[in-house]
């Protein structure tokens, strides 16, 4: 049997085919500002016996699609434990949240939650690559040439970026300032372990794990047990499609 | 036109903004509360209440202002109604719970203390409050610090909580009850006399029954009232006037009972059953229930002061004279355990034991953002609910809609678990 999932996040779209245990497609497209049609025509790619939807966007997938939903916190539990079974600890930093998830068995265990705001999210690293003038993806690599960090104090997105801007003109080279970002998102990532706990061992996923210097960070923080897979971003798809024939339909 | 209109330019309101504040409650309201399926007939009753709380009801106390009554603005549940009512004033809860009044509120007041004060005062500042012009009293209490120093800008009378249980605190509860009595007395010039107290007392008493009949049924599985409905009929219960109140309640409970027998419910059997602890959801304010039962479960009670801490506990109604029965009352109501109290293990034994009553499979901590009694209180409860094997979530929200996807995805995941 061939089973789809799709996760609809607040930045992109991905979808995952897996037949029978083995993932054998899969694609990430911008979210862009009609995401229920981007997210048919990627669907329309593919044939499939069910597909089970996640993520920002599950209801209006829901909606057009009439299809099963469920977490993304569920998703990417259910999707580490596929990838890593051993696995007891998700760290999840996307465009707009960021989660910690504990797994026991591929179960959801325990979770949290960023709440409302985008501080320690891809987004804050977004802004900030624009305010210091690199691209998302040059921000880590800069970060990681680093000599010394310069400590950001602000998590919030805005004062964060008013902090930067005051740092640039205080002279701080870029380098040190974009260390100094990502060691922000790094504390605020550890805070929240420390609220829910955490066992080894540790995946590390979502967007922002793509991240060169996330990840480095991380891993000088939690030893050698942080797992990161090769395509961080699909780990909720790959969780949704496992889903399949067990995620219920809601009635409303 | 509102035929109401008329009444509220005549207050002095903003008729306009008004106009809009209740567009946009209403709105709410349909959205949430009026987009259930399967409500009970009789609810309809409740809606009315809280459709008419600026209009009805409002041209009802004006109305009974001119018989000479007073009419008294009330913001926390424990001010013993039964004294006021006695002493022929008409006490009514003045609590906001929309959105739509908090940036008038933030106009004088800090942006960082609850939304439910922000919101009642903000109602006032835009000049959206049709008690305001009317009231003869304000009565606040000393429950929370922001509160505390609110009452003194508005210039209301106090009473002292206590913070403490001993026996000091119950002699310093018993005077603020004595003392609200002689306040209410001078307002209106007439003597709380022991049988009209014996009066008031049975008719919050059998309030209370009916509101506890009401949450018995709760415990069936699946309920046969959706949560958000009784939370309809408790917020109703802060406006109306008791004795119509307890009339219709009453219809509804044999509405109600009829339908456990029939097995009529919103819900399916084996439902989620959900329990909200903490914070008030008063009325504009129907958020976090909308989202756990759109989620797809049940809450089966709410242990909050617009659930267990308004209804549960009588007030003794064997006292006679007048002295015993405003001892009883202030026993009564110094069960209540709001979380200024510290230590407040009555409230931890409350919650455990109403968990195991209504066979509750998680508890949703609703804290109203700077909340910090009911907050950190969620540190002591949540423990004492690891040991019982209960799952938790603590939600920390305001009236905005801005953090409504980020609480979708976590009452959606906290129900996955219980799975």
């Amino acid at each position: 049997m061939k089973t789809a999932g799709i996760d609809i996040g607040s930045r992109t779209i991905k979808i995952t085919i897996l037949e029978g245990s083995t993932l054998v497609d899969f694609q990430i497209v911008d979210t862009g500002i009609d995401p229920i049609n981007n997210a048919k025509k990627m669907i329309q790619e593919y044939t499939f016996d069910g597909i089970v939807a996640t993520g920002y966007g599950r209801y209006l997938a829901q909606t057009h699609l009439d299809c099963p939903v469920i977490t993304e916190i569920k998703a990417y539990a259910l999707g580490a434990h596929f990838l890593f079974p051993e696995c007891r600890t998700v760290i999840d930093v996307g465009g707009q949240d960021s989660k910690i998830i504990r797994v026991n068995n591929g179960k959801v265990v325990d979770f949290a939650m960023n709440d409302r705001c985008a501080a320690g999210t891809g987004k804050f690293l977004e802004v900030m690559a624009t305010t210091l003038g690199y691209t998302i993806d040059q921000l880590g690599e800069v970060a990681c040439t680093a000599k010394s960090s310069v400590s950001i104090s602000s998590m919030c997105t805005v004062f964060a970026e008013s902090e930067v801007i005051s740092l640039i003109s205080r002279g701080e080279n870029p380098e040190s300032i974009a260390l100094g970002l990502h060691q922000s998102i790094m504390s605020r990532i550890l805070a929240m372990m420390g609220r829910t706990g955490f066992d080894d061992p540790v995946v590390f996923g979502g967007g922002v794990a793509k991240n060169r210097c996330m990840v480095e960070l991380l891993k000088k923080k939690l030893g050698k047990q942080l797992l990161v897979p090769q395509e961080p971003q699909i780990i909720g798809a790959i969780g949704a499609a496992l889903a399949f024939g067990k995620a219920k339909k809601r009635s409303s | 036109m509102n035929k109401y209109e008329k009444m509220w330019q005549d207050l002095g309101l903003d008729v306009e903004l008004h106009n809009e504040l209740l567009a946009s409650i209403d709105k709410t309201f349909q959205q949430t509360v009026g987009a259930q399926k399967d409500r009970p007939e009789e609810v309809k009753y409740f809606d009315h209440v809280l459709h008419e709380s600026h209009g009805g009801r409002v041209a009802e106390l004006i109305e009974a202002r001119k018989q000479g009554k007073k009419f008294i603005g009330t913001f926390c549940i424990y001010v013993p109604e039964e004294i006021a009512m006695a002493a022929d004033t008409i006490p009514v809860a003045l609590c906001g719970g929309t959105q739509f009044s908090i940036p008038y509120g933030e106009k004088m007041f800090p942006r960082d203390i609850c939304p439910l004060i922000k919101s009642t005062f903000g109602l006032a500042l835009g000049k959206m409050c049709p008690y305001g012009p009317i009231k003869d009293l304000g009565v606040g209490e000393t429950t929370c610090d922001a509160k505390k120093k609110v009452w003194d800008v508005v210039n209301f009378h106090v009473m002292e909580v206590p913070q403490k249980k001993g026996n000091i605190d119950i002699e310093l509860w018993r005077q603020a009850v004595v003392e609200f009595k002689q306040k209410v007395e001078e307002l209106t010039g007439k003597k709380v006399k022991s049988d009209r107290l014996g009066e008031t007392i049975k008719i919050m008493n059998d309030k209370r029954r009916a509101l506890q009949r009401l949450n018995e049924f709760r415990k069936h599985d699946p309920p046969p009232i959706s949560g958000l409905d009784v939370l309809v009929v408790m917020q109703a219960a802060l406006n109306d006037e008791p004795v119509r109140f307890t009339g219709h309640l009453n219809t509804l409970n044999e509405e109600i009972e009829e339908r456990v027998k029939k097995g009529i419910s919103p819900f399916s059997k084996g439902v989620k059953r959900i329990m909200i602890s903490g914070c008030p959801s008063v009325m504009g304010n129907w958020k976090v229930h909308s989202l756990v039962e759109n989620a797809g479960a049940a809450i089966v009670i709410d242990e909050t002061c617009t659930g267990t801490r308004y209804f549960e506990n009588l007030v003794d109604e064997k006292a006679t004279d007048l002295e015993q029965q405003l001892e009883a009352l202030a026993d009564r109501y110094l069960k209540i355990n709001c979380a200024c109290f510290s230590p407040n293990d009555e409230r931890i034994d409350g919650v455990l034991n109403t968990l195991r009553d209504y066979k509750v499979d998680g508890v949703v901590h609703y804290i109203l953002q700077y909340c910090h009694g009911y907050n950190i209180e969620t540190i002591r409860v949540d423990a004492a609910l690891k040991q019982a094997m209960i799952p938790s979530l603590k939600i920390v929200t305001d009236y905005s809609e801005e953090d409504v996807g980020q609480l979708r995805t976590r009452i959606d995941a906290f129900l996955e678990t219980l799975d």
